[in-house]
């Protein structure tokens, strides 16, 4: 057989494209943006349409319930300050408007979608065609002129879209996305989110209403847990898994601790654990690194906490101690590897004219001497 | 029928003839329009539209904070070249390269053309783009303009001319592959029919181009990195920046990316720092490097000429190319072509008039109503007179500032450029169009087949600039009767 000349082989063309394949840390930090941005839209129209719809089942309510149904929401989105500061009331009109359509709330639905799409442009060349059209669609769908006008029309559907736009990008990217260090940005980003929205959801629910010992058990009370469950996509699972009564304390361990369920605590704790080791693999020494050990050391002692562990403890500091972890990680992630401290521009300019200066200086000394 | 009522006046019209006859390249095209009907093809305009929205193929315009997102219009009437005119079109510009590419190495090295007095040399040190900071310095491969975009227009004869060269950040090329797709999923069956040559190797040729540019003193194997410097994602033209970079398969970057040190570039990765050895920049020479053009760029890497003129990074295109696009040197190209080829320009200039030269510029005077007149330095369209439609104010506003500096300025006779039909909502009335095809100077120059035609949307308008009105259409080069059958792209 006549010899032909070889390209690169297949795995001599993986080795260099592994190599050449390096990633700005402003990308690596957009592509975080971008997926914590969709993720949080997402579920910040889940926990607003449920709560539109759970009012249904009150009857006329005054201002004090109005007031005692929207705050835990405002609080678990976490921007009640903001809120008093724009709106006087709490009702279902002004909440709905400053999480869906407020443009200075910056994590109203709209400002949400937008920044998402604006990190997706910083780095179009990244991510697929296909991950941008979507995005680009969310986009125009809330910027569109009479988007008042559609969620008059459907509220229910209005909410639905938002949801569906985050599980179109989260199917494109898997199915779009190549598995490399920016996926694993990707997935950080959303598991973060997810962690944070429902660790945050538990706590105020759990906070505000527990004390008030009347309700407890009552049909509104199982209202409510249905609520919380379905504000985090949780009740077909929780049903198929307890086949039981909504009681208090099985949604929390459900929410908490259910391993199998992509929006628990604990399963997305443990996905993020996978992905700092596997960013922090890419450089040597990194996974090591105390940052990276701390926070694995937390996420295997979730493995071996107990319902009764968090109750004793008492829910809210629990919670907190795991707002605290997400907290740090993330921090350390951004400052790891997202973060390119500003270049100090006037110190760099004159560094460079003073440096050619010294290079240029032998000839003028020459020309002297002449 | 589409193009019944269609009117060629009193112009050259690309499609038809005088007499109303279609011309034989346009004859396919003429055959599928014919079978379809308004609404149709108002359908179809409007599924394109709402097509490059979708996909984001957008410019912002910022007239209020909030800026709005607009498409570049696009118009779905294909402009077709024969494969003859093609050859003209294809040979001259790689002519005019040629030449303007060892004009601009003598600039910067011995200056023979201007010693022999071929050129004088006052149009060179007074050119705004001159840069003497590039001196005897050398670059890879001899290489100053690796991306070139030729504005080319016809005349009442049909005659092909050469408006200006764009040598510095030409811009454009990604409509000129996105108009061809959109084209491709509205039309499909012109395509059938017609199998024009394909645009799609552009992107491959630039990034071979780009990759060939490599600093001599590279050593690595067959792939340098090359990156794609934008201003950032507030430029007007970022979408091009990241669609090519994305065709390219090469990181686009900003300013505060790069970093130099030891004049060698470096990007701030989540792996720390990455050696850049070619740079597609698509900044402006003024704005490149503020510690040694200007100061207050915020968009520019410090010590980044230095870099480049120790050969440690290629700049693509080089610094200073913009000498040789200045409309007052544009006058010389014919000369240029002349003494470093020894051959007559293929593609002809616009006949221009230099208000530098005392008899020229007494027939700029006194001719203000009826020429052209054009700043040396500007681009897009700006700082230009169009004397049979300009105000007298406006005249007199030309007349003062040609006194005050007449180096700056030419002036040409109106060319009535060819016209093309032209959806306007409700069927097609001819638009005025030009041509700016793509030049690629790597291992060898290369053309692509097709380019950007853009459309002066507005009725009689003769300026085309998407800044001001213009649209653009996708341009299909023809085969020779006899070539290859048709390639995918």
């Amino acid at each position: 057989m006549p010899k032909t000349t070889q390209g690169p082989t297949f795995k001599e063309e993986f080795a260099r494209s592994k190599q050449n394949n390096v990633m700005l840390s402003r990308v690596a930090g957009s592509l975080y943006w971008m997926s914590r941005y969709l993720e949080r839209a997402e579920n910040v129209a889940r926990l607003l349409d449920v709560n539109l719809q759970l009012l249904l089942d009150f009857g006329e309510l005054d201002d004090q319930s109005l007031k005692e149904h929207w705050g835990p929401i405002l609080q678990a989105i976490g921007d009640e300050e903001l809120f008093f500061q724009l709106y006087e009331t709490a009702d279902s009109e002004s909440v709905t408007d400053f999480i869906t359509f407020c443009p200075t709330n910056p994590n109203s639905l709209v400002c949400c979608l937008s920044n998402a799409r604006e990190n997706a442009r910083q780095v179009r060349d990244q991510i697929s065609g296909e991950m941008w059209t979507v995005l680009n669609d969310a986009y125009h769908f809330i910027n569109n002129h009479d988007i008042r006008k559609v969620w008059d029309g459907d509220v229910g559907a209005f909410y639905d879209q938002i949801k569906q736009f985050s599980h179109l990008f989260q199917g494109i990217t898997v199915s779009t996305f190549a598995r490399n260090e920016g996926f694993e940005f990707i997935q950080f980003g959303k598991y973060m989110e997810r962690a944070d929205k429902t660790s945050r959801l538990l706590d105020v629910k759990y906070h505000i209403l527990l004390p008030k010992v009347t309700d407890v058990g009552g049909a509104v009370d199982a209202a409510q847990w249905q609520a919380v469950l379905r504000s985090t996509s949780a009740l077909e699972g929780y049903r198929r898994f307890y086949v039981a009564d909504i009681l208090a304390w099985k949604v929390a361990e459900f929410l908490i601790f259910q391993e199998s369920f992509p929006r628990s605590i604990y399963f997305c704790v443990d996905q993020l654990r996978q992905f700092v080791q596997l960013i922090s693999e890419d450089r040597a020494g990194e996974s090591q690194s105390a940052g990276v050990r701390k926070f694995g050391k937390f996420a295997s002692s979730l493995k071996f906490l107990t319902t009764d562990d968090v109750f004793k403890q008492g829910l809210h500091q629990f919670v907190t101690e795991v707002q605290e972890q997400l907290a740090e990680v993330a921090s350390y992630m951004f400052e790891t590897y997202m973060y390119s401290p500003p270049v100090d521009m006037v110190a760099e300019i004159r560094f460079h004219q003073q440096q050619e200066q010294q290079q240029q200086s032998p000839v003028q000394c020459v020309e002297v001497v002449n | 029928m589409l193009l019944d009522n269609y009117q060629t006046e009193d112009f050259f019209d690309e499609m038809f003839e005088a007499d109303g006859k279609v011309r034989p390249h346009y004859e396919a095209v003429a055959e599928v329009f014919n079978d379809v009907s308004i609404d149709e093809f108002r359908n179809k305009q409007t599924a394109v539209d709402a097509s490059f929205m979708r996909h984001g193929v957008t410019f912002t315009v910022y007239s209020d904070d909030q800026g709005t997102e607009k498409i570049f219009p696009f118009d779905c009437a294909p402009r077709v070249i024969s494969a003859e005119e093609w050859d003209t079109i294809e040979a001259g510009l790689i002519q005019r390269i040629t030449a303007l590419n060892l004009f601009l190495h003598d600039l910067y090295h011995d200056q023979k053309i201007l010693k022999d007095r071929t050129i004088p040399a006052s149009y060179i040190f007074g050119a705004k783009h001159f840069r003497r900071e590039c001196s005897g310095m050398d670059v890879a491969k001899g290489i100053y303009v690796h991306i070139c975009g030729t504005d080319l227009i016809r005349d009442r004869q049909g005659r092909y001319l050469v408006l200006e060269d764009n040598l510095r950040c030409p811009s454009g090329a990604s409509y000129m592959l996105e108009n061809r797709a959109a084209l491709k999923r509205a039309f499909p069956d012109l395509f059938q029919s017609v199998k024009p040559l394909p645009v799609g190797a552009y992107s491959q040729d630039l990034l071979a181009a780009l990759q060939y540019a490599a600093p001599d003193s590279y050593g690595g194997d067959d792939h340098p990195t090359v990156v794609l410097l934008t201003p950032g994602v507030f430029n007007s033209a970022y979408f091009e920046h990241a669609f090519l970079a994305r065709q390219m398969g090469i990181p686009i970057v900003e300013g505060r990316d790069l970093v130099v040190r030891d004049s060698k570039v470096y990007m701030r990765t989540t792996a720390g720092l990455v050696r850049v050895d070619v740079i597609y920049r698509r900044i402006d020479d003024d704005f490149l490097d503020p510690s040694k053009f200007r100061e207050d760029s915020l968009l520019g890497v410090p010590g980044l000429f230095n870099a480049a003129r120790a050969g440690n990074v290629t700049l693509a295109n080089a610094v200073g190319t913009g000498v040789a696009d200045d409309k007052a040197v544009y006058c010389f190209v014919p000369k240029i072509i002349k003494y470093y080829l020894d051959q007559d320009p293929i593609l002809p200039n616009v006949e221009t008039y230099m208000a530098s030269e005392d008899d020229h510029r007494s027939h700029i005077l006194a001719n203000l109503d009826k020429l052209v007149v054009k700043a040396a330095n500007e681009a897009g369209g700006y700082g230009m007179l169009m004397g049979p439609w300009a105000s007298k104010a406006e005249i007199e506003m030309f007349r003062k500032n040609i006194e005050a500096d007449p180096r700056n300025f030419i002036a040409q006779d109106p060319i009535s450029l060819s016209r093309h039909p032209t959806w306007v909502g409700e069927g097609f009335e001819g638009r005025h169009i030009d041509l700016r095809p793509y030049i690629l100077y790597g291992e060898k120059v290369t053309v692509t087949p097709g380019g950007l035609t853009r459309v002066a949307l507005r009725k009689g308008s003769l300026v085309v600039n998407s800044s001001q009105g213009g649209g653009s259409k996708d341009t299909w080069v023809l085969r020779h009767p006899n070539s290859k059958p048709a390639q995918q792209g």
